[in-house]
């Protein structure tokens, strides 16, 4: 797609910019005016509690749903839409399917194809849509298994593996793809707590390599340690964001704060539970 | 009752199993009942088996099995398995107009009776149209209006020919299959998680090739087992193909036998054993394709995780 003058995206600009992003359900707000840009190389983590509206804001970005208002702009082009002289043209098919290509999608609920081998969910895709060589794309899969710590699962099919490993597949997945940017909703929270770590290691990695990540997580200590920039939501509005640093650790907002606190206390109850079953 | 001490620490477990008295006398009923129905077998010369074994042998018949009645169930499942499927796809479709057409073929179809179909098909439809030409529409009003001797017709079938054939029978029974076809269809693929749609198109998968790679073969699970029980149920519908007419078909051949020969009742029994030969055999390919579809569940629960308290994932 060709990059008009007026794109508020480009090189040295932001890889993912969205303004005033509006969205209802049948009459409920859902996203009232979200603004975020995104630099290239950067995780952006989106906190807040159930409801804010940071799922459905991640599922406009690849347009799993549309918007109401505002424009969002991936890599220079408008998302959805073409923009003709200021008219909006609705995308096709074919043409909101070329936008997702670019895009990596990680479920909260893993989707994996259940009917294909952990090896076969990741050739899919680059086979049936890029058209890669059915060889090539084999030997990319096992190397991606591999990256994800997954070498010896090529066969396996997903009702064989742990969660931790079938998102670490779906991972893997996403990233055959070779996306621009990576979403990530709730990657972790689907997953009995012992088998969190190995996920959020993979995403640290892929943190470290230089992917453009956007992460929807309650995983405060992946935020604090990954993140470049957090943003909290809350009610369908941004309510705070800059630095982890200093949203988390220094909350300039009262319903920053008294979300980071509930969100303190369940961890360490949960870490309380966790002494408690060790010892027994 | 008191507590056992911690001390005499209990083995491995030996308990008798609870009783069950009431199935062995449902096994003996059973059993005399059998016996009974053999020995009228044997005692009644009326039953005669060895000539209904002979009936099922003759080339009438055989004609009849494999033309009218395989070839027939076999063709018009393909018409139906297809087309039922091509239907619930326009039935989930987003465009209106497709919706609307594919409900108002499976209200018409599955509303008038197979034989009655047939019957139609047979001989109603050759009455008002003895051949249909295929071309651009209105094309031949069009030549006569401007006097061209090119009438816009490319091919023209021979209605009177064709709907007393083995083809218009097959194709009857196929349109009246689809109808159903497409139900069981549909009901296969609302059962696909809708993630999984959802993870095809973010991967950049057109709507198409999501349904045909991802859902598709997903649905199939659910589709193939009614779907074999359609496919048993046709066998059984082809001998309505006798309204047609068409006489190549198992029925209608041992009847005839049996009319001709007095053998009245060997007869319907060479019928009977041939019909539940062929339904055996497609039991046993539908226990491979289950097995087939079933590929990737069952290894243990897909969803186990899921099970967890709500708001687990929540803040």
């Amino acid at each position: 797609m060709t990059t008009s003058d007026s794109t508020p995206t480009g090189d040295g600009q932001p890889l993912v910019r969205a303004l005033n992003v509006m969205k209802s359900f049948h009459g409920n707000e859902v996203l009232k005016g979200i603004d975020l840009d995104v630099e290239r190389g950067q995780v952006v983590c989106l906190l807040g509690p159930s409801g804010s509206g940071k799922t459905t804001f991640l599922r406009c970005i690849n347009q799993l749903e549309s918007i109401d208002g505002g424009r969002i702009w991936v890599d220079g082009d408008l998302v959805g839409y073409r923009d003709d002289k200021g008219q909006l043209h609705h995308l096709n098919d074919k043409q909101v399917a070329a936008q997702r290509r670019e895009i990596g999608m990680v479920f909260q609920r893993f989707n994996l194809f259940p009917h294909m081998t952990a090896l076969e969910n990741i050739c899919e895709a680059p086979i049936q849509v890029r058209g890669v060589d059915r060889k090539k794309a084999r030997e990319r899969a096992l190397d991606l298994l591999k990256q994800v710590g997954l070498g010896d699962k090529p066969a396996a099919y997903p009702a064989q593996l742990s969660g931790g490993q079938q998102q670490r597949v779906a991972i893997a997945r996403a990233l055959a793809m070779d996306p621009k940017l990576m979403l990530f909703d709730e990657p972790t929270s689907a997953l009995d707590p012992e088998l969190v770590g190995d996920v959020l290691k993979v995403m640290r990695d892929l943190a470290d390599q230089g992917m453009t990540m956007i992460v929807v997580t309650h995983e405060m200590g992946f935020a604090r340690d990954v993140a470049d920039h957090v943003v909290f939501m809350d009610g369908g509005v941004v309510v705070e964001q800059g630095r982890p640093a200093d949203v988390i650790n220094n909350p300039q907002h009262e319903r920053t704060r008294s979300f980071l606190k509930r969100m303190r206390t369940e961890d360490e109850e949960a870490a309380a539970d966790a002494a408690a079953a060790a010892e027994g | 009752m008191t507590t056992p001490t911690t001390d005499d620490r209990p083995g491995l477990i030996d308990a008798r199993p609870v009783p069950h008295p009431g199935r062995w006398v449902a096994l003996a009923i059973i059993v005399i009942l059998i016996a009974m129905m053999i020995s009228s077998f044997v005692t009644n010369p009326r039953w005669d088996f060895a000539k209904a074994f002979e009936i099922m042998v003759q080339t009438p018949v055989l004609e009849g099995l494999v033309k009218g009645t395989i070839v027939g169930t076999i063709g018009a499942m393909v018409i139906g398995i297809i087309g039922g499927v091509l239907i619930a796809i326009l039935r989930l479709s987003t465009n209106p107009v497709l919706r609307g057409v594919s409900f108002v073929y499976t209200w018409f179809f599955r509303g008038i009776p197979r034989l009655v179909l047939l019957a139609m098909i047979g001989s109603g439809i050759g009455f008002l149209y003895s051949k249909v030409d295929f071309g651009v529409p209105f094309g031949q009003q069009f030549a006569s209006w401007l006097g061209l001797s090119q009438d816009f017709t490319f091919f023209t079938l021979n209605v009177n020919q064709f709907s007393s054939t083995l083809l218009a029978g097959i194709v009857g029974l196929g349109l009246s299959e689809a109808a159903y076809m497409a139900e069981i269809a549909r009901a296969g693929i609302l059962s696909v998680d809708k993630g999984q749609a959802e993870a095809a198109a973010a991967l950049g998968m057109s709507r198409g090739k999501a349904m045909r790679r991802i859902v598709l073969p997903q649905a199939m699970r659910v589709i193939v087992p009614p779907t074999g029980n359609e496919a048993i149920a046709m066998v059984k519908d082809t001998s309505l193909l006798s309204a047609i007419p068409i006489i190549t078909e198992l029925f209608y051949q041992t009847s005839a036998i049996g009319n001709r020969t007095l053998l009245i009742m060997p007869a319907f029994v060479a019928a009977t054993i041939w019909y539940l030969l062929i339904g055996s055999v497609m039991m046993v390919g539908q226990y491979f394709l289950e097995k087939r579809f079933g590929r990737g569940f069952g290894t243990k629960p897909t969803n186990k995780r899921f099970a967890r308290p709500a708001g687990a994932g929540g803040a």
